[in-house]
């Protein structure tokens, strides 16, 4: 890679795109080695703040790279790793969409999308490892999140007021 | 669109690899109006999304270092992520509860490859997805 942030931002999240089955949320261990590990554009709490943001933000969940993007190189970066996350996929999806009545029944078709259901449930649990290792730096922020897993396991709250409920916690010093 | 055609629309989004969707708008726009419909799909999906982050980056850039938005931000993190395992749990409890087969073993090398040996997901994915997929085409 050369030393333009912009070119490797735009080279890591357009190959990432393209392997994340299963979403943003089989891509966040990715951008996380990337971001923190590789690169060094953020720390692991920066990190999760980022993943926390977004989670908030309205809109998909993928808007991630955005902030990102804008962190290692402002307007340029957010626009540049938006556009590497979601151009190629758009191009497959939109002419996926064109062939897909062609081969929506193959035996081919069918083994993919059952070989890489079990593929993203790794992935998306391992998104869940990452964060839950960034975000818990201490026994209250961990019980937190292991009622927040019993909670939202057991009952079909809103997701919001499990964050209202996290932030005030964090705001009121309890964390 | 009929709900059957909504149906094999999100199919595909999920079939197909990225933010699933951001493929579903353009495959649901691309329906509608062809280039057009998907363009003007995928940016009334984004675009107001996109303006509201781009502001709450910008503070972040600013503001990140204050306490109490640290604080705030932590706490949510810490919900965030167990909603996260939430979701994997309920994704994984089907899975799981089935007689032996492949599937349990394939998400778990998944997760060992990427979460704790820290590997590049395109290379856990090139070594896994073909194993996967081959048990899925002889099982049936």
């Amino acid at each position: 890679m050369t030393d333009s942030p912009l070119i490797t931002l735009a080279g890591y999240f357009a190959l990432l795109s393209l392997f994340a089955v299963g979403g943003a949320n089989a891509a966040i261990p990715e951008m996380h080695r990337i971001a923190v590990d590789v690169m060094h554009w953020m720390n692991d709490r920066q990190f999760a703040d980022m993943f926390a943001i977004a989670q908030m933000s309205p809109g998909p969940n993928i808007i991630i790279v955005t902030l990102i993007g804008y962190h290692v190189a402002g307007f340029a970066g957010a626009a540049v790793a938006t556009g590497a996350m979601c151009g190629p996929t758009c191009v497959v999806a939109f002419f996926a969409a064109r062939t897909w009545d062609r081969f929506k029944d193959a035996r081919w078709r069918i083994s993919i999308q059952a070989g890489l259901v079990p593929v993203s449930l790794g992935l998306i649990g391992a998104s869940a490892f990452v964060l839950a290792r960034a975000a818990d730096n201490n026994v209250y922020s961990g019980v937190l999140t292991a009622v927040t897993v019993v909670v939202a396991f057991n009952t079909r709250i809103n997701p919001l007021w499990l964050f209202a409920a996290g932030g005030l916690l964090g705001l009121s010093g309890w964390l | 669109m009929t709900a059957e055609e909504f149906n094999e629309a999100f199919a595909l989004s999920q079939f197909l690899p990225g933010p699933n969707v951001v493929n579903f708008s353009v495959v649901f726009g691309s329906r509608f109006g062809d280039a057009p419909g998907a363009a003007v799909a995928l940016v009334g999906l984004m675009g107001p999304p996109l303006v509201i982050v781009t502001v709450l980056a910008m503070l972040y850039a600013r503001f990140g270092d204050l306490e109490a938005l640290s604080r705030i931000l932590i706490g949510i993190a810490a919900a965030a992520a167990g909603l996260l395992i939430a979701v994997v749990a309920k994704m994984a409890a089907p899975m799981f509860a089935k007689r032996w087969n492949s599937a349990p073993l394939i998400a778990i090398a998944a997760f060992i490859g990427v979460a704790i040996m820290h590997w590049p997901l395109p290379w856990v994915f090139v070594g896994l997805a073909p194993v996967s997929v081959a048990f899925a085409w002889f099982k049936r």
